[in-house]
């Protein structure tokens, strides 16, 4: 199989072992991924919360270069990017007039042909790990999956997994062996883009959700977008401070806990690029990392 | 006790009009069941919860829309549009709110917000991918916090997760479409 790949700022920067990981995983699956040639940001929320023009014309931008280089897909890992990108092909296909001013201002066609997927389609709808043999054991990992609001929502752009009790993280990791736990807030809000500007809302949500993780039973979070990550991971400390109570939870991209039972190690992977050190629950691997 | 007369008859505020033509949505459709405001995760920081942004635009109060915080801090996290049974696309009129605050020129309640979100606009039409540490040196010289994150910054550039050197590439393509997008907004 072969995907079009656009990877989005983030994983080119602050979350560069979600690209590690997946692209590791992808080729340990026999699954090819192609690099969009001079891609550009997809806008996020800045884009969208300034002008909805630039909001569409910067992902209809993105999927022209696809549609030109022959690919029918494109796969998207970034939750934001994801979104972007399913809202331009949703405003597009149903507003005319905002179609043709998107093709003056980017100064192509876009057809709003290109079927645009996130890594968890592949891996839990396609049947790519029916075959699937763990290297490492990883039942001591007790994950809850966090969605987080753009994988999911709203229902009727994103047409994805379900808006309220998603479920294709917890099937995904559970069929490598991590110990999957069900909690009540897979799709609460992390606070997003407010990290940048109000960060005290942010880490009031953050430490909302650690909490509800750890009552829940968890050693672990898997998350599948780069914010979240981020929030979650570099907001942890100033969430301990408020609760004032120890949390150490740390965050995995769903990408790197697949690749550590396909036998991938840390360096491959980008453990060490987390602020909340993963080093004390993956000394419990057979062997280490 | 003081009292305000307000004419209720939404199908004549012009402005529900202009936030529903900018939002592309019905405002007028909403029967304020409030289920936006008991799902929203940021409700706890507002002023107004959406429900009363929704109605206080059906009202005619834009002065109560414009100045308030909520516009600002909503996240876009989507709770409120996914379960609006009027099938209300309320973050898109919270963005559209903020736009049409910013083109008359209402002072944002909320300046870091507003800071954050053109000073990152700008960045992509300069770099073409969001150039991270430039964006972090922007907001930090505008709005003069120079130690805040100080230390979880400097781990984050130590991890290589802040990169010194912007990419540049696709960079002409984004500065074309964000000037082109400006000329057509300014007609």
């Amino acid at each position: 199989m072969s995907y079009a790949y656009y990877p989005g700022c983030s994983l080119h920067s602050t979350a560069e072992e979600y690209d590690r990981s997946f692209r590791q995983v992808c080729s340990g699956l026999g699954i090819e991924l192609e690099e969009v040639s001079n891609w550009i940001c997809c806008g996020s929320s800045p884009a969208h919360e300034t002008s909805h023009l630039l909001s569409i014309a910067l992902p209809a931008h993105n999927l022209s270069i696809v549609e030109r280089s022959g690919k029918e897909e494109v796969v998207v890992p970034c939750a934001a990017c994801y979104s972007r990108f399913k809202f331009a092909l949703h405003e597009v296909e149903r507003d005319k007039g905002l179609s043709q001013q998107v093709n003056e201002v980017i100064g192509s066609e876009f057809r709003g042909k290109v079927n645009v997927i996130h890594p968890l389609e592949i891996l839990s709808d396609r049947g790519t790990l029916a075959e699937f043999k763990a290297v490492n054991d990883l039942s001591f990992i007790k994950a809850v999956c966090y969605y987080g609001c753009l994988l999911t929502r709203p229902p009727k752009v994103m047409k994805f997994d379900s808006c309220e009790n998603p479920t294709s993280m917890d099937n995904v990791l559970r069929s490598v062996g991590v110990t999957v736990l069900d909690w009540s807030f897979k799709t609460e809000c992390c606070g997003a883009s407010l990290a940048l500007s109000e960060t005290g809302i942010v880490v009031k949500l953050v430490g909302d959700l650690l909490t509800e993780a750890k009552r829940a039973g968890a050693n672990a979070v898997a998350v599948a977008c780069p914010l979240c990550h981020a929030n979650l991971d570099t907001r942890q400390t100033e969430a301990e401070d408020l609760r004032g109570e120890k949390l150490g939870i740390p965050i995995f991209y769903f990408t790197e806990l697949i690749g550590l039972a396909l036998g991938y190690g840390k360096k491959e992977l980008g453990f060490d690029k987390h602020i909340v050190s993963a080093e004390p629950l993956l000394s419990r691997l057979h062997g280490g990392v | 006790m003081s009292t305000i007369n307000i004419n209720y008859n939404p199908s004549v505020s012009g402005f529900v009009l202009a936030l529903s033509r900018e939002s592309n949505q019905d405002v007028n459709a909403c029967f304020q069941c409030r289920k936006c405001a008991v799902g929203c995760p940021i409700a706890f920081a507002m002023d107004l919860t959406p429900t009363q942004i929704i109605h206080s635009a059906r009202l005619g109060l834009e002065d109560n829309v414009f100045n308030s915080k909520t516009i600002w801090l909503c996240a876009s996290c989507h709770t409120c549009t996914t379960r609006c049974p009027q099938d209300v696309d309320i973050a898109r009129v919270m963005d559209a709110a903020r736009i049409l605050a910013v083109k008359r020129g209402v002072q944002p309640s909320v300046k870091s917000v507003e800071r954050f979100l053109y000073t990152s606009v700008k960045n992509i039409e300069w770099f073409g991918r969001l150039y991270e540490l430039g964006l972090i040196m922007a907001l930090k010289l505008k709005s003069r916090e120079f130690t805040k994150d100080m230390k979880l910054g400097l781990e984050m550039f130590k991890k290589g997760k802040i990169k010194l050197i912007p990419s540049f590439k696709g960079m002409w393509d984004a500065r074309k479409i964000c000037r082109a997008v400006k000329k057509k907004e300014s007609r």
